[in-house]
């Protein structure tokens, strides 16, 4: 492996990496914090794509404006979609035992995917690079880097900043921290804490489908894509500890790594090792790497 | 226990179940065996999860092993025989279940419920990667194992009524073991574990090598309900080990009812038929081919509104 081919895989892992920390992160939130195992966040993943796909039409005729549009329109959708589906939904669940909230967000899977059928059918769709960045940045004589993944690492980067600077920095990150710690003593020092669920459910549902909106011109637009991430990113989240975001970035990180690579030095075995890594760890961290609270 | 108060209950159910063949025809009767094959499926998890109290995700892992150890032991031009390829896939499964519960129990909780499912993945990309079972196009059994003494030939899997019989005898076998082993010592220590495993341990229980037993017994019946579905089909993919059959067989025995053996029965029952109803294109039509819509909002709607299963709805006392 030449330098160059080491540095575009591993510009790929950071990118790939940075990506499953977006959908992780609203998970390791929502379960940290309101103690809900959301089988379902997947499917936000994939709706955000087909979003991608479907609207980007409907947001050309209307408002103009190509790709990044409809990744605002996309967003704007989805935190109403969040808002929605944790008050009649999923604010029903935290009372309920973990056993219960996996069926009913895996019956919410099913229902998802179907709806996804209905609307916009089974089959695998591409979405354009927008032009602003498809091109891409010469590496060495041959090889050459697509602009539009740096975007993404970039945007990833930048969210991930935000989402560690409203955790430390703001009243409503010290609340969420501190409902996540104690519900009940939140609760009695006069915080809405229901209203601050709504708000960190319907954020991590944006930052999903934000995630599905910008990976879909890389990955391209297919059924089932929501479970493939949601496997991947429970053991992103189990690695880096439940609830913890720093533990998040760090797994994903790491294991945005280890599948890059492992494509690459040991093609047979890359499914494999990812569980492999996560087994391991479990092992010697029976808890993840940091464990919140 | 409900069950004492119904003791023709479980007995009523395997006269129905015997003489089936005879009054659904074949194409039902095949439906039943699949059913009964999943019903053997939820009883490995239910010893799990409903009496041991440790939430396995990675079943369908030792369902596939089982399955596959089926396909790949077997000769592909004679009958093999029964009386060793029957023990061979199951060892398979219950090798599998050592290896993958002497690590996860080290784990509890929602970790125990990941390390589990990451094992599995494991197994399934195994199968599913690399030439040993047929990658993803899977493999055929093209000869049915059967029993043979001399020259005599007991079983015949290959026929259908046959199969039929030997699943429901197995059924019936697994069903009987699960609940003498329940109310046996080891049965009392595992309860224990559910309702508080710190207390075991304070009474003076290595509760480690319990769970690791249970949980070697239930990778054993699910490689047997494993070893019956390859068998019933004479096809086996990697589809068997996903953790979509993890999932489903959960959804089955807390659809039924945790804590109940009928449960897992009742809810591989309930499952399976209601997924056939979604798919039946004579009740929906062309919209049939979206039943996962159907099943989707029952299973919803069933844990919303039957927090204890469909055996709760027998079982009139509180909670």
């Amino acid at each position: 492996m030449d330098f160059a081919t080491f540095l575009i895989q591993c510009l790929n892992g950071l990118q790939y990496g940075l990506l499953l920390f977006l959908v992780a992160s609203g998970l390791t939130l929502i379960f940290g914090i309101m103690g809900v195992i959301n089988l379902a966040h997947g499917s936000f993943y994939m709706i955000g794509a087909y979003m991608a796909f479907a609207l980007a039409p409907w947001v050309d005729s209307v408002l103009g404006g190509g790709f990044f549009t409809t990744l605002l329109v996309g967003t704007v959708l989805a935190v109403v979609l969040g808002y929605l589906l944790e008050w009649t939904f999923f604010s029903y669940l935290y009372e309920r035992e973990h056993l219960q909230q996996v069926l009913m967000t895996y019956g919410l899977i099913l229902v998802f995917e179907e709806l996804r059928s209905l609307l916009v059918g089974d089959d695998v769709h591409g979405v354009k690079v927008p032009e602003l960045l498809a091109g891409s940045i010469p590496l060495g004589d041959v090889m050459s880097y697509p602009v539009y993944r740096l975007f993404i690492s970039g945007v990833c980067l930048a969210l991930a900043l935000g989402m560690y600077l409203v955790f430390t920095r703001t009243r409503l990150g010290m609340r969420i921290r501190a409902g996540s710690t104690n519900r009940e003593m939140v609760q009695s020092l006069g915080v809405d804490i229901r209203l601050l669920y709504r708000v960190v459910f319907a954020a991590g549902v944006a930052i999903a489908v934000f995630a599905g909106m910008i990976a879909s011109p890389v990955s391209s637009v297919y059924p089932g894509m929501g479970n493939q991430v949601l496997i991947i990113c429970f053991v992103v989240v189990v690695i880096g500890g439940i609830g913890s975001i720093r533990g998040a970035l760090l797994a994903a990180l790491l294991i945005g790594f280890v599948d890059t690579f492992g494509k690459v030095l040991l093609p047979q075995a890359a499914g494999v090792l990812v569980y492999l890594l996560m087994a391991a760890i479990l092992l010697v961290k029976p808890d993840g790497l940091f464990k919140a609270g | 226990m409900n069950a004492r108060a119904l003791p023709w209950l479980p007995l009523a159910g395997v006269a129905v179940l015997a003489a089936y063949p005879w009054i659904g025809g074949e194409y039902s009767a095949s439906l039943v065996a699949r059913i009964m094959i999943y019903a053997i499926f939820a009883l490995s998890l239910e010893l799990l999860v409903g009496t041991t109290g440790l939430v396995c995700f990675g079943q369908a892992a030792f369902f596939g092993i089982g399955a596959y150890g089926a396909v790949l032991l077997a000769s592909q031009e004679l009958p093999s025989s029964l009386a060793w390829l029957l023990p061979a896939s199951v060892g398979l499964a219950a090798v599998y279940a050592l290896l993958m519960g002497a690590l996860s129990l080290r784990t509890k909780g929602v970790y125990f419920i990941m390390v589990t499912l990451a094992f599995a993945q494991m197994a399934y990309y195994v199968i599913h990667d690399t030439p040993l079972g047929g990658g993803t196009d899977g493999i055929y059994l093209y000869v049915k194992p059967g029993l043979a003494l001399g020259d005599t030939v007991l079983l015949d899997l290959e026929r259908g009524s046959v199969f039929y019989g030997f699943t429901l005898a197995c059924l019936v076998a697994v069903y009987a073991a699960l609940a003498m082993l329940q109310r046996s010592r080891f049965g009392h220590a595992l309860a224990g574990i559910k309702a508080n495993e710190q207390r075991m341990r304070a009474a003076g229980f290595s509760t480690y090598p319990y769970k690791l037993a249970a949980f070697v017994l239930s990778g054993a019946i699910a490689g047997l309900a494993g070893f019956l579905f390859a068998v019933k089909d004479g096809f086996v993919n990697p589809e068997l080990l996903s953790w979509h059959l993890s999932g489903s067989v959960l959804i089955m025995i807390i659809l039924g009812g945790l804590g109940h053996l009928r449960g897992a029965v009742i809810g591989a029952f309930a499952y399976v038929l209601l997924e056939e109803l979604f798919k039946s294109e004579a009740v929906f039509g062309s919209f049939a081919r979206h039943w996962h819509l159907g099943l989707g909002l029952v299973i919803i709607l069933s844990v919303a509104l039957l927090p204890r299963g469909l055996v709760g709805l027998l079982d009139r006392r509180p909670a």
